[in-house]
């Protein structure tokens, strides 16, 4: 089945850009999706914080680090 | 990020395949054609689109999208006095379910900083000229809400189709970083 490219089905990246820069951060992407899910009830407001809190850490930070920074801070917090 | 993902899969956070099909889910079907849709409807049918400026949450789950970063959506109308831009000023809250992921530079420090203090000349810098009588309004995601922009129907497409309208709504423009 051929991919509709241009039309108003297009994926993301016909009217934008590609999601991820590499492999890895669609990986802590999925990884904070699936915490979120299996172990606050789809409440992201946990995660949120602790993503405030690691961007406003090192604002100049690449967001993907940040992001996995955020993961491991509220993995330390909650669940480790 | 490795050993975060086997500690986290050790105690059954992350079922098997989760991550693939979720990620599978925002890098394929879920986008800024969704919005797309969305626009398109309200600029062809009123009753629609006054659903869904009472409440945008349900008049956009009428499409079946919903989902996470999408249980509060408030949309915000442009006219021709009126120019709605969003942005989340502490992290990068963005409405999922109808835009997908947020480019890179919505998740910038500068964009994040500076939509705030200047949008007018960011906006410009954009390449989106808002005319000085009309009002900037800039929208922080806040924990709960997520906005999303219904710009304004392009002049001389009275006799496109729904579908054929939909393909002319641009992501940058549900952001309000564009106008059509």
């Amino acid at each position: 089945m051929k991919l509709d490219v241009d039309g108003p089905a297009a994926p993301p990246r016909s009217n934008g850009e590609l999601v991820f820069d590499a492999p890895w951060q669609a990986r802590v992407f999925g990884l904070a999706a699936a915490v979120v899910e299996t172990r606050f009830g789809g409440d992201r407001e946990p995660f949120r914080q602790h993503l405030i809190a690691a961007i406003a850490a090192e604002p100049e930070r690449p967001y993907w680090e940040s992001w996995t920074v955020a993961l491991e801070a509220l993995v330390d917090e909650q669940i480790a | 990020m490795a050993a975060l993902e086997d500690l986290l899969t050790e105690k059954g956070l992350v079922p098997e395949g989760f991550i693939e099909s979720f990620n599978q889910a925002y890098e394929n079907d879920i986008g800024p054609m969704n919005g797309a849709k969305v626009v398109a409807r309200a600029w062809t049918d009123a009753e629609y689109k006054k659903r869904l400026l009472e409440n945008g949450t349900s008049a956009i789950a009428e499409f079946g999208f919903g989902g996470p970063e999408g249980h509060y959506m408030i949309v915000v109308e442009n006219t021709p006095q009126v120019h709605n831009v969003v942005v989340c000023t502490l992290c990068s809250c963005y409405p999922w379910p109808v835009l997908g992921l947020p480019p890179r530079w919505y998740k910038d420090a500068p964009y994040r900083a500076r939509m705030v203090r200047e949008p007018r000349a960011l906006l410009k810098e954009m390449g989106c000229d808002v005319a000085d009588d009309v009002d900037i309004r800039v929208w922080d995601s806040s924990a709960e809400a997520r906005y999303l922009v219904l710009p304004e129907r392009p002049s001389g497409t009275d006799g496109l189709t729904e579908e054929e309208l939909a393909s002319r709504v641009t992501r940058d423009s549900m952001i309000g970083v564009a106008r059509l």
